[in-house]
């Protein structure tokens, strides 16, 4: 009876795709001036690298190693930031908690703590003579510190805030309305979570992985203070891009190169499926 | 569209038992039962609901009870306290004091501490937005209720398909919300609400988000699965502002305003001859009823109110001509000429309206019944000049153009 | 929303006043503006330097000494792409050779002292460490420096000449996370410099081994000026101060042995 309406939605997907046009022209000088900031740096880097050396540098043991420790520890813990961090940011952005707010920023705080300081306090809780590790090391022998359990328990704990703003985010723009029609229509709260709210987030939540992934890539401060630095157990690829500026730039470099890379693959997959699938 | 034998009288009639959807359901309803005391409410198969709760500056107590197979309107100005009553029906809100039964059940008892969780209440609730799932398509967002049901994939698709068909949106099916136009959506999105075959469905100003040229039409096919055979009467409770909701929809009339209720009746009577303030100022429209015939609408004494349908009307179907007060012309004397539904009516009272003042129409000797009620807005000057005062004979005229024939409740 | 802003601001005021009584306090003491040296030493420097620093400015009236400290490697590095400073002190032979090989090393660079490893253990050595061999093994765990770094190089070193090689849980960045580490209890041993263990006040007690006079165990420290400093004159009288009695008395009592 009721043919499409004069306005295709597929018309305005592509207006949304030309909006550039529109962008007064003074965004567009601080937007350069930022994204030089950024990516000039890094093309310093592919400058400096020593190519012909390039693949040996990478190839070597250490960087071997700690490329191996890195991805392990960074999935490890974005898996962690998942699995802490989901249920979290819907606490915050769903319950009816009191004091909310303060709970929020206790969560936010290892945004704000220089990573070294949140790797002390894990120390100071974990280590041998904390009240926790105390403990651990009585009952049942365990030392945290020094081992890629730490490692993990620092990226974790510096990578969460991050899975947990951008999902508080995309919660609270989402709202709580398909949650209350999808009780309408018979969905048990579970039910409701499962296959409700969680699918509408889902770009928020790929999108908090994703920058939970890269912040525990790229974990330094908190991993040395807490972890240490050791070959094959402890020294991810940034320890061993901060020990070899010490005396092999070359390898620094190198080492720094193939982070970049790291990332940027995971980033652009990423972004890619998001686009393409559940939207 | 709708049959001939589907009016009013022939509804109880078709009245069936609910399908049974599945084992999973009546067991639910079974066990919310067991708690519940379904004495008082046994002749009451469908709702009763008296809730009170205090909100800002007054306090709701609102009694309504809507039959099984009802349709049933409330209408209120904005914080009269209609959505605290409907999120209180679909428990989405908790008032200080409640109590509900719906089907033999009861939903809400503040005194004895029972809250039905939402998901166990079978009440389906249909807002201003469509609100579909934007990660499911049209077909899946309707087979979502009939599998939280416990239905097995292939059942709960042949049950979304059928609605979907039902809504006349069958050829969306694998369309996503985002690609779908608001009337389309909106029509997905009560074909959701009507899959799990809901004890009530509330609806919300289902209307008030879409485009004028698309209402209607979705109104319509509205109007045809909640009334006509399609779910064997289904239990509505609409909140509206929208007096056309009322009229086309509705076969009762409940008016809210500061928190309780001034008026309630069959819907043409309570527009015809509004009681409360409110009411009359959304009555603010001129309703005729009678049935559908050829060119309008034929009154009950026979009149003929020439005008145009809103959509395809069956001859003999229940009506309504609904044209605006500012659409009528007054005369002194019997105008001649133009194709134009003139009523003779004598003055009932003049009300200034702001630039306007509205003439009320009372009952004439000298015309037909359904004169009376009738409003003419006219200008100041215009009243000067025809020198009308109550009591006078007059004569409203209004042309076929100015009016539409809805469909109507009863 | 608003309270972001009027704390930003707040700090901005505060800014801008301590600038302002900075500059009415310089300039209403002294007429003459003063010379200033700039001064980038190792960390592990920092007592020694600071101390030296204080006797320096009584000593030349109207000078000012900035401290620089930080990682050895760095500060040459820093050099090398031409910070501004007037001596260079590091932490080891080679990275002066650094600053040295790219010219920025005024004259011939001294060696003044040297700094030894031991064992740092909690008070009263409850593990009962006695050398390197006592080390390995599960039953005492020990903490060292990468042997990227300067201390760790030397610990290579020691381990070398004891003919053991050590199983530390950490490899450290530098010798002061080592102590850290020794400190705060999370491991029984570990490898720092006499100095770091004076510099602990107690919480930390210092074994000797023999291997830590082996080749490359020590720590050697060296001065130089750089090239083209402001003030070649007030740079040659730090070297002097620092590598004369004053500056032995000093590096004497924070556990230098001095060359």
């Amino acid at each position: 009876m009721t043919r499409a309406a004069p306005s295709s939605p597929r018309t305005r997907s592509s207006r949304t795709g030309s909006t550039g046009h529109t962008l007064p022209w003074p965004v567009w000088v601080p937007a350069v001036v930022g994204f030089g900031l950024i990516a000039v740096p890094v093309a310093g880097l592919v400058l400096r690298a020593d190519w012909p050396n390039f693949l040996t540098l990478i190839t070597s043991d250490a960087a071997l190693d700690a490329l191996r420790l890195s991805l392990q520890t960074g999935l490890t813990s974005t898996a962690l930031c998942l699995l802490f961090g989901t249920p979290l940011a819907l606490v915050l952005a769903r319950s009816d908690l009191p004091g909310l707010p303060v709970w929020r920023s206790i969560v936010l705080l290892p945004l704000v703590l220089p990573p070294v300081v949140g790797g002390l306090t894990l120390l100071f809780l974990l280590g041998r003579t904390g009240p926790v590790g105390q403990l651990l090391d009585a009952w049942f022998g365990v030392t945290v510190p020094f081992s890629t359990v730490a490692v993990v328990i620092a990226q974790t704990f510096v990578a969460m805030p991050f899975l947990v703003v951008s999902l508080e985010g995309a919660l609270r723009t989402a709202g709580d309305r398909y949650e209350a029609v999808a009780a309408t229509l018979g969905a048990s709260p579970m039910t409701a979570l499962r296959r409700v709210t969680i699918p509408v987030v889902l770009p928020g939540l790929v999108s908090g992985a994703v920058l939970a992934f890269a912040r525990a890539l790229g974990e330094f401060g908190a991993t040395v203070a807490f972890a240490g630095s050791l070959q094959g157990t402890t020294r991810t690829l940034p320890l061993l891009i901060y020990l070899d500026s010490q005396d092999d730039l070359d390898s620094a470099v190198a080492l720094s190169l193939l982070l970049v890379v790291v990332a940027v693959v995971v980033i652009v997959a990423t972004r890619t499926r998001d686009a393409s699938g559940v939207r | 569209m709708s049959a001939a034998g589907a009016g009013p009288g022939s509804r109880e009639g078709h009245r069936e038992p609910r399908r049974a959807v599945d084992g999973a359901l009546r067991a639910d309803t079974a066990d919310t039962a067991d708690t519940a005391d379904t004495a008082d409410t046994a002749d009451n198969p469908g709702l009763a609901a008296r809730v009170t709760t205090r909100r800002g500056g007054f306090t709701l107590d609102v009694a309504v009870e809507v039959a099984h197979g009802e349709v049933v309107a409330v209408l209120g100005p904005n914080g009269s306290g209609k959505s605290t009553l409907l999120g209180t029906l679909a428990g989405l809100f908790d008032p200080e004091s409640a109590t509900v039964t719906l089907a033999d059940r009861v939903l809400t008892d503040t005194d004895a501490g029972i809250t039905v969780p939402v998901h166990r209440r079978r009440v389906g609730l249909l807002s201003q937005q469509a609100l579909l799932f934007p990660h499911l398509t049209a077909h899946e967002n309707v087979a979502f209720g009939p599998r939280c049901a416990g239905q097995g994939r292939r059942a709960a698709g042949a049950v979304a398909d059928r609605w979907l068909a039902e809504m006349g949106v069958a050829e969306l099916a694998d369309r996503r919300p985002s690609e779908l136009s608001g009337g389309q959506a909106q029509r997905v999105a009560i074909a959701r609400a009507l899959a799990v075959e809901p004890d009530l469905l509330l609806l919300d100003e289902p209307f008030a988000a879409l485009d004028v040229d698309a209402a209607p039409a979705v109104r319509a096919v509205l109007r045809r699965v909640v009334r006509d055979s399609v779910v064997g009467g289904q239990t509505v409770l609409l909140v509206t502002h929208d007096v056309l909701d009322a009229v086309v929809l509705a076969d009762r009339l409940v008016v809210l305003a500061d928190g309780e209720v001034v008026e309630q009746g069959p819907t043409a009577e309570v527009l015809a001859r509004p009681r409360s303030g409110f009411a009359a100022r959304i009555a603010g429209l001129d309703l005729v009823t009678g049935t559908a015939c050829a060119g309008g609408l034929h009154t009950l004494d026979g009149t003929l109110v020439s005008g145009a349908a809103s959509e395809p009307l069956d001859h003999g179907d229940p009506a309504v001509a609904v044209f605006a007060p500012r659409s009528v012309a007054v005369h002194r004397e019997r105008p001649a000429g133009s194709p134009r539904n003139v009523v003779p009516v004598r003055l009932a009272a003049m009300e200034p309206q702001g630039e306007v003042v509205r003439l009320r129409a009372g009952a004439s000797g000298r015309g037909p019944a359904w004169g009376e009620g009738l409003a003419a807005d006219v200008t100041p000057a215009a009243v000067a000049e025809l020198g009308v005062e109550p009591g006078d004979e007059l004569w409203f005229a209004v042309k076929a153009t100015e009016v539409a024939v809805h469909p109507s409740g009863r | 929303m608003t309270r972001v802003p009027r704390l930003v601001l707040a700090a901005l005021a505060a800014a801008v006043a301590l600038g302002v009584a900075a500059c009415g306090g310089s300039g209403g003491e002294q007429q003459a503006p003063p010379r200033t040296l700039t001064v980038s030493a190792a960390a592990s420097l920092t007592d020694v330097y600071g101390q030296l620093k204080t006797q320096f400015e009584q000593a030349e009236p109207g000078t000012e000494v900035r401290l620089n400290f930080g990682g050895s490697d760095t500060l040459a590095q820093q050099i090398v792409q031409g910070a501004p400073a007037d001596v260079l002190a590091t932490a080891s032979t080679r990275t002066m050779q650094t600053a040295q090989q790219a010219g920025r090393i005024q004259g011939q660079p001294v060696t003044y002292a040297t700094n030894q490893l031991q064992v740092a253990v909690r008070p009263g050595n409850p593990k009962q460490v006695t050398g390197l061999p006592s080390l390995v093994g599960p039953q005492v765990t020990e903490s060292v420096c990468a042997p990227a770094v300067p201390c760790g190089a030397a610990t290579e070193a020691a381990e070398r000449a004891a003919g053991v090689t050590l199983d530390p849980v950490s490899e450290e960045q530098d010798v002061r996370s080592v102590l850290q580490r020794v400190t705060t209890g999370n491991v029984d041993a570990g490898l720092v410099y006499v100095t770091d263990v004076r510099s602990a006040d107690g919480q930390v007690q210092g074994i000797d081994f023999p291997q830590a006079t082996a080749q490359g165990a020590a720590q050697s420290y060296l001065i130089g000026a750089v090239a083209g400093s402001q003030d070649a004159g007030l740079a040659d009288s730090w070297i002097r101060f620092v590598t004369g009695p004053q500056g032995d008395a000093a590096l004497t009592q924070a556990g230098f042995r001095l060359r």
